[in-house]
């Protein structure tokens, strides 16, 4: 009884295991779209001058080619933003679609270190690399938050 | 069947057209009109973009004593000017300094003659040059030390015939990218 109740455990944890490996590994890599948007929303600017730091793009953005692979930037305030590499008329978006995987590098007065990095990975099409792809990017996310 | 392949070749149309039309580098919508500015010109006469309106113009911004990422850039843009052929003449590349300490009209001829005769590069009083940054949103800072070396922005602004800033190519694009975003504003599109 205690050696089918150890099997039957045994199965259960490799299961718990398995299964989410499987599901990263054959489940395809998708988004809901092909940009990815970052917004400086209205009020931005009065809000920093009234000395709250408004952080809006992170440092470091990750992409994946065929499937998100533009980085699309959009200044909703009221006055021209500084806003990833460029600057941002009131209303006006700003979209560059990126063709090679490769981390990229721009200039960047809103970021402390001067610079964002735009990381941006081959499309993840076996099931080794989508395995791989979201363990990074699990590793990466759990990383950040602690 | 010919009334089918014809059906089908003319739904495909836009969306071939749109392929074609997409711009290689990070594009601007709306576009705005590029901020106007009156530097000194590498050619001994005053610089302004009014000038050359009719014309696309790449606007990159750097200094003469740059090691890393001018050479490259302008060795790009020159390349750029030879696979254009005989549209390169409705093309100008202008250089404008961060540096006008050590980047005098003759300095800018000099180094960018090394790249193409045509390049014309723009200076002037560091007040001058750092109002054209700000409307631009370029950031260059200077790094402490010997060299007298800036950090400054690397991508390189397209500028359509009717003076709009359309677009922004990265830093380390190909030659062909921009050749590609040239003959597609060169069209009108």
């Amino acid at each position: 009884m205690r050696r089918g109740l150890k099997q039957a455990l045994a199965a259960l944890a490799a299961l718990g295991v398995l299964g989410p490996a499987a599901w990263a590994a054959f489940t395809p890599v998708t988004f809901d779209a092909r940009e990815a948007l970052f917004e400086i929303p209205k009020g931005t600017w009065a809000r920093r001058m009234a000395g709250d730091p408004v952080e809006i793009l992170p440092s470091e953005i990750h992409l994946v080619l065929e499937v998100r692979d533009v980085l699309l930037l959009r200044n909703l305030d009221d006055v021209p933003q500084v806003f990833g590499p460029t600057i941002l008329m009131p209303g006006q978006s700003f979209s560059l679609p990126f063709e090679q995987a490769s981390s990229y590098q721009f200039a960047c007065t809103a970021h402390a270190s001067g610079q964002m990095t735009v990381v941006v990975d081959e499309h993840p099409n076996t099931p080794w690399a989508r395995l791989r792809w979201r363990v990074v990017r699990l590793w990466k996310t759990v990383r950040w938050s602690s | 069947m010919r009334a089918l392949l014809l059906v089908v070749a003319l739904l495909a149309t836009p969306f071939a057209l749109a392929a074609e039309g997409a711009l290689k580098a990070g594009v601007f919508s709306p576009p705005r009109q590029a901020p106007a500015f009156s530097l000194s010109g590498s050619n001994g006469a005053p610089l302004t973009l009014a000038d050359h309106r009719g014309k696309v113009v790449l606007l990159g911004f750097g200094f003469t004593s740059c090691t890393e990422v001018c050479p490259i850039t302008l060795g790009t843009l020159a390349r750029v000017h030879r696979l254009l052929g005989a549209q390169a003449a409705d093309v100008q590349v202008v250089y404008v300094t961060v540096d006008p300490e050590r980047d005098d009209a003759a300095q800018l001829k000099r180094y960018l003659g090394a790249f193409n005769a045509s390049f014309l590069g723009g200076t002037g009083s560091a007040e001058a040059l750092a109002a054209v940054r700000k409307d631009y949103g370029i950031m260059a800072t200077k790094v402490a030390g010997p060299d007298g070396a800036y950090d400054h922005s690397s991508f390189v602004y397209l500028i359509d015939r009717d003076g709009r800033l359309r677009a922004l190519m990265p830093y380390g694009r190909e030659a062909e990218d921009y050749v590609h975003d040239v003959r597609i504003l060169l069209a009108g599109r």
